[in-house]
């Protein structure tokens, strides 16, 4: 019993960062922009994220660098994509090889001119970013430390799906961006400013990818710094987009499954059988491309993909 | 409404142009618009009908000239300019978000804050009454029939108290009903002051709903005529340019033998609703077969099921007792049916875009050629012959099919089906979207393919060449066969009544 419910506890810390980079791609697919490059936001988000608090000793500018890298890479992608109508597939994969590339680029070089050879997260950081205790209700058996016993990036993620969740499916704004996403022509003549509606979107899909990646820069090897701390999540996020079908609270419960798909290997009794690590790493990926599969047997129109998603909108096409 | 002298000018066009890099689709044209009035615009494709209006819908922003709305310059650079200028545009494709309800579609871009859903829905009723539209709030578009899309379409316009509307090509895909339907809330509208462009092929309608109407030929405004004054002869000599007989032949044949058995056919769509259900009837020799009914009724399900390309739940399809259901085209050749589709996505599934004429030409004929390498030759060959034939316009017969015009896609594709010298010939939409003499020219390839003897299914759109062109048709309607009627003796009203589903009782011509 304990050891399953720490094995729930670690699946929703493994899951954290796929829920950021999940919701980030949620919000670019609604507008319209399949974004492959949510590796390589993350990445960019890891470095400045991890970068920022190591020399500022303060978690909020650490969060605003991770969030303003991912934003920048998004914009790159942005300019690409929607103003100069570039592939959107080829861009995505292209910023992805960027982001990854820079952030070792640079996290080498710090490692590089640093006395010990080793970036440490300074100790204040580290203790704010440690499980928070609320009064009485961590106390719970079983239901404290399973709901109220996290870092705040956790919160932090749910705190963001369900805003953005908000966000599409009750405001406007929100209603103008899904019709963004199923027809941008329709958008158009509706006059709504789809340029302008898609930047914002893809870029504040990107600043949240880039809070997912300073989670694994920061939280997931202990404040130590360490090249390719991604590793592969924003390619899972790809994926786990559709199996939350589009709908960022749905990410919720999707990410922590996988999460505990990541981190199965230290969970699952070895008394029973004996099972290659190699397979653990890969299982993942392999439930990936098994819930691809599954998923796009799927029929309701609602829960589906936007219809424009990854097709370039331009007025005047004839 | 006030008398003519006084009343206000919704909107001058002054000497318009547009140009497509070298290509000019409108040129100084001069047009104006009074409140309270319905004007036609008229001309064959390519004439820069939807250009002249997309640049009132800011889609397209006009090289020269300038717009006057109620009497005042205007930049309309935008649609959203459009709509503050009071311009709503009913796209020929509607503009609508698909898996959003009608409300949602509504009040999509509106700038005023967001309403609650109650509301909403007695507002947009409030306006429906006035007009006389019949439309669900709460329906998903991707439910609703190509004619309530069209209200949800009308209503967007209404809504956003739009006084000028133009409505592309309105009434293509509606049956009659539904047009006189549409044609009533446009008077409506018209007497309550609106003025309203409509663009149409149909010289009937026309004639009957316009006050006015323009002419344009290649980019420029030929004439601008009172309705009353006019008659379709008239008007179709102003569109082409010269006399043109609008009268489609019907040639008989004698011998008609069943060539198809088509028995109890039902085919299972991919979102698990019935495309197919139970369609029985006899395709003969020397026959044009004609197919009504609302787009989607199962027209596209009976040719791919026929033609082989869609899978069959039950049924069979019978040439000389023998069930080509389940076989390859191979073996459907060797029972001696040799058949041609026309799809109606010509460059979806008809022909290769980026490919010219040639390497079109070999996608059918590939058998025949033996060893490793290609000959290009009797394909290069036949390409000239139908360039010739068919007087079909191309830079050369390398140039990429999808460089060309419609009217010329459809004749390489029919072209190539017929040079195959069939015997069935199975034809989705020939004529969409081509001009009337590219229309005129089909009908007669068709024609001479039916005096040779070759049976064919001709899936149409348009009820009066249907009932023309056709010896027989059948109706379709939510995959059902509503009946199959004599052309000759059949009207316009009685299709468009099976086409929204009355099974016609007693009669059965099918012998």
């Amino acid at each position: 019993m304990n050891i399953f419910l720490n094995f729930l506890i670690a699946s929703v810390l493994a899951g954290t960062p796929l829920l950021f980079g999940t919701i980030g791609e949620i919000m670019n697919e609604k507008a319209g922009h399949l974004n492959l490059g949510v590796e390589g936001m993350m990445a960019m988000g890891a470095c400045a994220g991890f970068m920022a608090g190591f020399m500022s000793n303060n978690l909020l500018i650490a969060l605003l660098a991770a969030f303003a890298a991912g934003m920048i890479g998004a914009l790159i992608y942005a300019i690409l994509t929607i103003t100069f109508m570039a592939d959107q597939n080829v861009t995505g994969l292209t910023l992805t090889i960027f982001g990854v590339g820079i952030s070792n680029f640079f996290g080498e070089y710090m490692l590089v001119h640093s006395e010990t050879n080793s970036l440490k997260l300074p100790e204040q950081i580290t203790a704010q970013l440690s499980n928070i205790n609320i009064p009485f209700l961590t106390d719970i058996p079983v239901i404290g430390p399973l709901l109220f016993n996290y870092n705040a990036f956790v919160y932090l993620g749910i705190l963001t799906a369900i805003l953005c969740g908000i966000y599409l499916n009750h405001t406007k704004l929100g209603l103008n961006v899904r019709a963004i996403g199923e027809n941008p022509g329709a958008a158009d003549a509706a006059g709504i400013k789809v340029t302008k509606l898609k930047y914002f979107n893809v870029m504040l899909g990107g600043g949240i990818c880039g809070i997912g990646g300073a989670y694994c820069s920061m939280i997931i090897n202990g404040g130590v710094w360490m090249s390719n701390s991604v590793n592969g999540m924003g390619w899972i996020a790809v994926a786990l987009v559709i199996f939350a079908s589009w709908s960022p609270t749905k990410a919720i419960f999707g990410s922590f499954v996988f999460g505990g798909f990541n981190i199965l290997k230290y969970y699952f009794p070895k008394s029973i059988i004996t099972i290659p690590n190699a397979f653990y790493d890969m299982l993942p990926f392999i439930i990936t491309a098994l819930v691809l599969v599954i998923t796009s047997i799927r029929k309701s129109k609602e829960n589906s993909q936007p219809a424009s998603c990854g097709v370039n909108y331009f007025r005047e096409e004839r | 409404m006030s008398d003519s002298s006084t009343t206000r000018y919704a909107i001058e066009l002054k000497d318009i142009t547009k140009t497509f890099g070298s290509v000019v689709a409108n040129e100084n044209i001069n047009l104006s618009i009074k409140y309270g009035e319905i004007l036609a615009l008229l001309g064959e494709n390519g004439s820069g009908k939807t250009t002249l209006m997309n640049m009132l819908s800011g889609i397209y922003y006009p090289d020269a000239g300038s717009i006057s709305i109620s009497g005042e310059e205007v930049a309309i650079t935008s649609p959203t300019d459009a709509i503050n200028y009071g311009v709503g545009m009913i796209h020929q494709h509607f503009k609508l978000v698909e898996v959003h309800n009608a409300m949602d579609n509504i009040v999509l871009g509106t700038k005023e804050k967001h309403l609650k859903p109650i509301v909403l829905k007695e507002k947009i009723l409030n306006i429906s009454n006035k007009f006389g539209l019949e439309i669900e709030p709460e329906k998903k578009v991707y439910n609703m029939s190509v004619s309530e899309k069209q209200t949800v379409e009308i209503m967007k316009v209404l809504y956003r108290g739009a006084e000028i509307l133009i409505l592309d090509e309105p009434t293509a895909v509606l049956t009659p009903q539904e047009t006189e339907k549409l044609f009533a809330i446009l008077r409506k509208m018209k007497d309550q002051g609106s003025a309203i462009i409509i663009i149409t092929h149909k010289l009937h309608e026309v004639l009957s709903i316009s006050d006015r109407v323009a002419i344009l030929r290649k980019g420029k405004l030929i004439d601008t005529v009172e309705t009353k004054e006019t008659n379709e002869k008239q008007l179709t000599e102003l569109m082409v340019g010269r006399p043109v007989s609008l009268k489609i032949e019907r040639p008989e044949v004698e011998e008609k033998k069943t060539i198809l058995k088509v028995i109890d056919l039902s085919v299972m769509n991919e979102d698990g609703t019935m495309g197919l259900n139970n369609i029985n009837f006899k395709l003969k020799k020397g026959e044009i077969l004609g197919v009504a009914g609302i787009a989607g009724s199962g027209q596209k399900e009976l040719c791919e099921s026929i033609a082989g390309l869609m899978k069959v739940k039950t049924g069979a399809v019978l040439c000389n007792k023998e069930n080509i259901i389940g076989k390859t085209p191979d073996e459907i050749i060797k029972l001696g049916i040799s058949m041609s589709f026309v799809p109606e996505d010509r460059l979806g599934m008809g022909l290769v875009g980026t490919m010219g004429m040639v390497e079109n030409m070999m996608l059918k004929s590939y058998k025949i050629n033996k060893g490793f390498f290609i000959d290009k030759k009797p394909a290069r060959k036949l390409s000239e012959i139908l360039v010739k034939k068919l007087g079909i316009v191309t830079p050369n017969v390398e140039t990429p099919v999808r460089m060309m015009s419609g009217g010329n896609v459809q004749k390489v594709l029919l072209g190539r089906e017929i040079e195959s010298n069939p015997n069935v010939l199975i034809t989705a939409y020939p004529v969409r979207g081509l001009d009337i003499n590219s229309s005129y020219m089909i009908y007669d390839l068709l024609n001479e393919q039916k005096k040779k003897g070759v049976a064919i299914l001709f899936i149409g759109e348009d009820l009066d060449v249907l009932l023309e062109l056709s010896d027989r048709i059948m109706v379709l309607c939510h995959g059902e066969l509503k009946g199959i009627v004599d052309a000759k003796e059949t009207t316009k009203e009685e299709l468009g009544l099976m086409m929204t589903g009355k099974s016609l009782q007693g009669v059965d011509i099918d012998e």
